[in-house]
């Protein structure tokens, strides 16, 4: 999607201040979180219920509607936490070692 | 409409700067997967012309304007003529305002615009208050809501935009919420298929300006349709429907749940809870009957 944006005419970029589509326009926001979002897959139901309602859209819905957390710009705000129905989600402290850790980071890929 | 219906696409990059848990970027999302690649957007001064960032970079993949504050209609009036010069009359024309942009400082141009019957979409998401300049009170805040202006609680009931939307006759108007995407996700499909003015509000529980914990961001507003504090309804050219929860209580099928579970999270209603308050929660108790007696009316009037 961005491509198709960045391929318009530039020949105005001199003369006039024209913003460009850019992730991570206030930067890496992963940097601001202070609780951290991790996801059992073997619970998750795909359900994308917590994709639907991440804020920042950082929950990435894969091919037949597997979820990631994209820790690079989740800010840790836990609504993905609250509205998963099946209890999938659970928050951590930010860099504290956590029940199930090896156990989830396996099932990520 | 389920979840799974919505499309992949995503129109608010990652990486801005809203707020963790911002009701606003969570409904931007919703309302760009239903416009899609082809829309172009007005912003006046809003949270939203902090999360769209700075130049050189935006947050947005589609085209946005900002303008200043009492502007957006009139702006995207201008935008509007201006594509259909060009023989372009497709573009998807979506004002995106507070409640401050469009309740108070914006009314002018949206009550203009919406009377010349301009084709566009112009959405409120109302966070009931002006949050991007450290929680002032609106036209939205309501009654009892404390904000930095009203310090004690507010002593006037908020207006009803959408209600005064209504009577400019125009061929849409629908209020929504966060909590409830794939309804909000059908509103908007639906205005966008429709020529003319179309009017959409937004309930954006604000977790810094209501002040409570940023991970109940969905659950404020779900509370908020099932207490009754606010509805989920469209009116099609004069033909009013509600839908959601909103619909069971107007039926009479489910019962609203009570005000005090809705208010008792959030800081913004904390003062209400002590002694000597009782006086003001019975006013808000009491008014919520109004609205809602009036709701039923006017449904079974526009039928
Ligand atoms: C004419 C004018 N007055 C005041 C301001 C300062 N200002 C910028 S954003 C803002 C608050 C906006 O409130 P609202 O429209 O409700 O959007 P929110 O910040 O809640 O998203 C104010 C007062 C301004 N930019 N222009
Ligand atoms: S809300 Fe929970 S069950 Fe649903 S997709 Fe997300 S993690 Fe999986
Ligand atoms: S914690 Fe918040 S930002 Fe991070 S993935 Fe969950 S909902 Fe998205
Ligand atoms: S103050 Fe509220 S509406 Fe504004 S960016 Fe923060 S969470 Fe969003």
């Amino acid at each position: 999607m961005i491509s198709k944006v960045e391929k318009r005419d530039r020949s105005m970029d001199k003369r006039t201040t024209i913003s460009r589509p850019t992730e991570g326009a206030a930067g890496k926001t992963g940097s601001w979180r202070d609780q951290k979002p991790v996801l059992d897959q073997k619970k998750c139901k795909k359900c994308l219920r917590c994709w639907i309602f991440c804020p920042e859209g950082a929950i990435v819905r894969k091919e037949g509607d597997a979820v990631e957390i994209d820790y690079e710009y989740c800010k840790g705000c836990g609504v993905c936490m609250k509205e998963c129905p099946f209890k999938a989600i659970i928050m951590v402290r930010e860099g504290e070692v956590y029940e199930n850790q090896e156990e989830c980071a396996k099932e990520e890929p | 409409m389920a979840i799974k219906d919505l499309p992949k696409d995503e129109y608010l990059l990652k990486g801005n700067a809203a707020c963790p848990g911002c009701p606003a970027s969570q409904a931007l999302r919703v309302v760009l997967k239903a416009l899609g690649q082809n829309t172009t957007m007005v912003v006046p001064a809003c949270c939203t012309a902090v999360i769209q960032g700075i130049y050189p970079k935006s947050a947005f993949n589609v085209p946005l304007m900002n303008i200043a504050f009492e502007a957006a209609a009139a702006c995207a009036s201008g935008i509007k003529a201006g594509y259909k010069a060009q023989g372009n009359d497709d573009t998807n024309v979506l004002v995106w305002a507070g409640d401050g942009g469009s309740y108070d400082i914006g009314f002018q141009a949206l009550s203009g615009a919406a009377e010349r019957g301009t084709d566009m979409i112009f959405i409120c998401y109302n966070n009931q208050m002006y949050s991007n300049t450290g929680v002032q009170r609106s036209g939205a805040t309501p009654y009892g809501a404390s904000t930095t202006t009203t310090w004690t609680g507010k002593l006037e009931h908020n207006k009803d935009l959408s209600e005064i939307m209504i009577a400019h006759h125009i061929p849409y108007v629908a209020s929504a919420c966060v909590s409830y995407p794939e309804d909000l996700y059908a509103k908007v499909q639906k205005a966008k298929s429709i020529r003319g003015f179309k009017f959409i509000e937004i309930l954006a529980p604000c977790p810094p300006g209501w002040r409570f914990p940023m991970e109940s961001m969905v659950e404020q507003g779900r509370l908020a349709v099932e207490s009754g504090m606010w509805a989920l309804y469209e009116v099609e050219n004069d033909k009013m429907t509600f839908t959601g929860p909103s619909k069971g209580i107007l039926e009479g099928l489910r019962q609203r749940k009570p005000v005090v579970e809705y208010m008792k999270a959030q800081g913004r209603f904390s003062h209400l809870f002590k002694p000597g308050n009782e006086g003001k929660m019975k006013i808000i108790e009491q008014h919520l009957d109004v609205v809602w007696d009036r709701y039923r009316k006017q449904s079974s009037c526009l039928k």
